[in-house]
């Protein structure tokens, strides 16, 4: 055998080592159920969850709690299955957050509670809101 | 008015530019395909003039958007949404490229110059290197050309020559067809930075570049010429490889200045997929000089030049089809113009693919086996792990467009991006980023020539021996105990001595040849910068109160912010911190002032100063000055002790930015040799939420008394008549007084003014004036003019706060530094082999 036999074969199967790992540690998008059952099942690995913040009848934001300090912040997010659930996380509230249509959660189920280690945030977009300004 | 002519004549240049570039590649065409020379000869004219009047158009098309921008022409689309009146004109550049449509014309620009290069310098290469520039530029031009197809209902490209009334539907332009919006909507503020004027154009340069080597190797294996073609392509190539690689690092250090996620890197996709091409086209760039020494690793050359350019379109893609969607917070919103991305990537991935696959078997290759003690074998390793490298980003990169795929054919894939993504991507990039250091510092002792094994030891010993030591003194003193970083660190410190043994012999033989040595020290420098900065980037503003998020928690919670009230120091990594209050920026002049210091009037870029204004021991305005500030940036003063001395004074900012969602905070960076200390607001303080005020309470007292509010001592020191009161209209019968509250703060004094009013005999107004920082409202009650006594009203609450988030990044400096480095040696490498190719 060649050498350059052996070398093409070695990056053959680094490529697919590569393949392999980034198909295994790459998270995927579940709804709470699915979450909570990974959980259950032992499988700690982070999973992204996207959903809307809960609302009542007047489209007030309902669930939402700041820590004492204001360093962390509880809230409860509806997947799109309907299904409500506590979310926890550990950073101060993103200003923007109230005014935010669909959130993004990445994180894991602890016990009975979500704990988000970030949220993303898609917020009405410029673009698509946009109006122009009359005043003069 | 709407200035109708202007717009016409943009749209009319951006026609011409896509006729005349289809113009030259066919008149290109007919040269390369001509067989009498006079008709060669006059078709080369032919395609010459469309080139430059393609030339001519597109800066015709740039003047034109420049022209609307810079004048407020508000009824254009571009204008009105990249712009605002209040702009300063250097950040009017900066708005010209904030849209996909700008972007393109910056790089269809640099295209057009390169092939006017190309057309003077390479005259046996014109006809086939420019079919390829033109067509490239066909296919762009056509982004932007926004021309309307009514019966098939397609629109080809998106014109940046649209009125606002087209691309809106807005009922007032129902009402009133001419309608001009007064003022746009304002360029991005976080795009108002010195680094967003110049990192879109180099990284748009570095794009282009990219072009040159590609259009060679097509013409190389169009016309045969196999061997040909590296020796003009490679100085190009080594010219993309440094302005590309400038580019990305110019966002980077934007990145690092601006946005608060701690870094310089985020392994975003938007980043990916400019990273991934600039490593194949160094991977590349090393073929190309093997093939040059040694004749070897020519049909790898042309498979990594090829690629290099299909990535380039494959990350516009990705970046501009809207594709990425949620897996990325910054890509270009989509324009709708994914189907013709696809086209144009497809175009030439399958062109390039199929000629390369025609010609394969022609292409020469050495049939002798490289031996495991030359050169070329080491750069060969060395290219093939930095191809390994972007494919390990590749590929994660890319699950968005595996779901879509997936899609497509009926199914569905929940596949997300790794969670954790610097953590990904650094596990595996790291590990690369050894065996490179390994590669490169072992290589270059095969500099002059084949040497035998114990040659090499013999070479090898000294520089091993001085890296071991250098590398246990580091390890000593920075106290590295990782064990990853460890043989990173190792690797690190061997690669730049090894490379500095070589350039110094190097350097005597002939000082033009020591770019590669001198670009692999800067690697190597940058590969520890980045180690140690991103490593051993340490929160230091830990909470240390002990408090419990939630009893319901199992997990331990770090918590990594630090709450600081206005005046009340803490102590935070051997610095003791304190939050001294909100500023805004001086518009005219560096500096900042107090928001209490000012009064805000109609104009939200205007205020009055309510007393001097003083900023680092200067007078900048005097009281009752009007001056310029920008409205929507607060600045949070925070200064650091050690021990009496001020080490700091940080302004870490929050900018109210309805593009990017409503909230932008980014940080101030107290820069040292060791360590930056690296400072963003987490949270500010919401007013209208804070507006919890005490209940009133009342005291009379005489001017010159003192009393105490919210545990501050505070002074009655005069009332005295007004004049005029700022949005009353004072007759002559009208009484007003005003009141001048000293409260001694911890540290400056600071002023109330609550003003009493008696309008028309009978009508009584309380204006009260309130310390923000203090949370302290002080209301002038009543005048009991009997016994010289004042009625004061006393509300409080808590005192102004905000939450910061504080780290450390030791060395970062190792990293620009060594940039810079590599920047030097592809100069040199540059000139070197400009020079060889005349």
């Amino acid at each position: 055998m060649k050498k350059s036999h052996i070398f093409a074969i070695v990056i053959i199967a680094i490529a697919i080592g590569i393949i392999v790992t980034t198909a295994g540690d790459a998270s995927t998008y579940v709804n709470f159920d699915q979450a909570y059952q990974m959980a259950s099942t032992g499988n700690s690995t982070s999973i992204h969850v996207v959903g809307q913040l809960k609302k009542d009848s007047n489209g007030e934001i309902v669930g939402l709690r700041n820590a004492p300090d204001n360093l962390s912040f509880t809230f409860v997010l509806v997947d799109e299955n309907g299904k409500e659930q506590k979310v926890f996380y550990n950073e101060p509230m993103p200003p923007d957050f109230t005014r935010s249509e669909n959130v993004v959660i990445i994180g894991n189920y602890q016990g009975e509670n979500f704990v988000a280690n970030k949220i993303l945030l898609k917020c009405p977009s410029k673009y698509q809101e946009q109006s122009v300004n009359a005043g003069v | 008015m709407i200035h109708y002519f202007i717009g016409d004549l943009g749209h009319f240049f951006i026609i011409l530019s896509f006729v005349t570039s289809l113009v030259a590649a066919f008149a290109y065409w007919k040269t390369k395909y001509s067989v009498d020379g006079a008709l060669q000869e006059s078709w080369r004219q032919n395609a010459r003039v469309a080139f430059y009047v393609h030339t001519v158009a597109v800066i015709g098309v740039f003047v034109s958007l420049f022209t609307i921008i810079y004048n407020h022409y508000f009824e254009y689309h571009y204008a009105y949404s990249h712009s605002s009146r209040h702009l300063p004109a250097h950040y009017m550049v900066s708005c010209f490229w904030e849209g996909q449509e700008g972007s393109f014309l910056l790089w269809i620009f640099w295209q057009a110059i390169l092939g006017l290069f190309v057309i003077h310098t390479q005259k046996n290469w014109e006809a086939p290197v420019m079919i390829v520039f033109s067509l490239v530029q066909a296919f762009l031009v056509s982004m932007i050309l926004g021309i309307v197809f009514p019966v098939f209902d397609f629109k080809l490209g998106s014109s940046p020559f649209i009125l606002l009334r087209d691309a809106l539907s807005d009922p007032i332009f129902k009402i009133q067809p001419d309608f001009i919006p007064a003022d746009g909507s304002g360029l991005n503020p976080l795009l108002q930075n010195y680094w967003m004027v110049i990192h879109p154009p180099t990284l748009f340069l570095g794009f282009a570049l990219t072009l040159v080597p590609f259009a060679f190797c097509i013409a190389g294996l169009w016309e045969r010429k196999y061997k040909e073609w590296i020796k003009p392509a490679l100085p190009w190539a080594l010219l993309g490889g440094a302005i590309l690689g400038l580019g990305i690092l110019m966002g980077g250090y934007w990145a690092y200045e601006t946005l608060n996620f701690g870094g310089y890197w985020n392994w975003d996709p938007v980043e990916n997929a400019v990273y991934v091409p600039w490593l194949v086209l160094i991977a590349a760039i090393h073929t190309m000089i093997v093939y040059k020494n040694s004749k070897t690793a020519l049909k790898t050359s042309v498979i990594l030049v090829i690629s290099v350019f299909v990535l380039i379109l494959y990350s516009t893609f990705l970046t501009r089809s809207g594709i990425l969607g949620d897996a990325s917070v910054h890509s270009f919103t989509d324009l709708g113009l994914s189907g013709q991305l696809l086209i144009y990537l497809l175009f030439f991935t399958v062109i390039s693919i199929l000629l390369a696959a025609v010609r394969w078997k022609e292409i020469p290759s050495s049939s002798e086996e490289v031996s495991t003690y030359s050169r070329e074998f080491w750069i060969f390793l060395g290219a093939t792990t930095l191809c390994l490298m972007g494919f390990q980003v590749l590929i994660p990169t890319s699950i968005p467009v595996y779901n879509q795929i997936v899609s497509l054919f009926g199914g569905t894939s929940n596949l997300a991006p790794p969670a954790d993504q610097i953590a990904f991507y650094s596990k595996f990039q790291l590990w690369f980023g050894v065996a490179i250091a390994i590669l490169s510092g072992t290589g270059q002792f095969f500099w002059w020539k084949r040497i035998d094994k114990s040659r090499l030891k013999k070479e090898l010993l000294g520089p091993l021996l001085i890296s071991l030591v250098v590398f246990a003194i580091i390890i000593s003193l920075a106290r590295v105990a990782e064990p990853a970083y460890v043989i990173l660190t190792l690797a690190g410190v061997y690669i730049i001595v090894s490379n500095i043994k070589v350039l110094t012999s190097v350097f005597k033989v002939n000082p033009s040849f020591s770019g590669g040595a001198l670009t692999h020290v800067g690697v190597g420098m940058s590969l520890l910068g980045i180690m140690f900065s991103a490593g051993y980037s340490n929160v230091v503003s830990l909470n240390n109160t002990g408090m419990l998020i939630s009893s319901e928690l199992s997990t331990e919670f770090n918590r990594d912010n630090l709450l600081l009230f206005v005046n009340e120091p803490r102590s935070m990594a051997g610095y003791d911190i304190e939050y001294l209050g909100e500023r805004f920026e001086f518009k005219n002049q560096s500096g900042y002032v107090k928001k209490s210091d000012v009064e805000l009037t109609a104009d939200p870029y205007k205020v009055v100063a309510k007393r001097d204004i003083i900023f680092e021991d200067k007078t900048i305005y005097s009281a009752k000055d009007t001056f310029e500030i920008y409205p929507e940036n607060t600045y949070y003063e925070i200064e650091l002790r050690k021990g009496d001395d001020v080490a700091a004074i940080l302004y870490p900012r929050v900018q109210i930015n309805e593009a990017m969602g409503g909230f932008i905070a980014s940080p101030d960076i107290s820069r040292g040799l060791g360590r930056d200390l690296y400072t963003h607001v987490s949270a500010p303080m919401n007013r209208e939420a804070e507006a919890d005020w005490s209940e009133m309470e009342e005291i009379r007292i005489r001017p010159g008394q003192q009393f105490f509010v919210n545990d501050y001592v505070a002074t009655l020191e005069e009332v005295h008549r007004v004049e005029e009161i700022q949005g009353v209209e004072l007759l002559n019968e009208d009484v007003a007084v005003q009141a001048t509250i000293v409260v001694n703060a911890e540290r400056d004094p600071y002023y109330a003014e609550p003003i009493f009013l008696i309008k028309d005999k009978t009508q009584v107004g309380r204006i009260s004036s309130e310390i923000g920082e203090l949370g302290i409202k002080i209301t002038l009650l009543n005048i009991h003019p009997e016994t010289g006594e004042f009625t004061l009203g006393l509300n409080t609450r808590q005192k102004d706060w905000v939450i910061i988030k504080a780290m450390e990044k030791p060395y970062i400096n190792l990293l620009w530094l060594g940039t810079g480095v590599i920047m030097v040696g592809f100069s040199v490498a540059m000139v070197r082999r400009f020079r060889e190719r005349g």
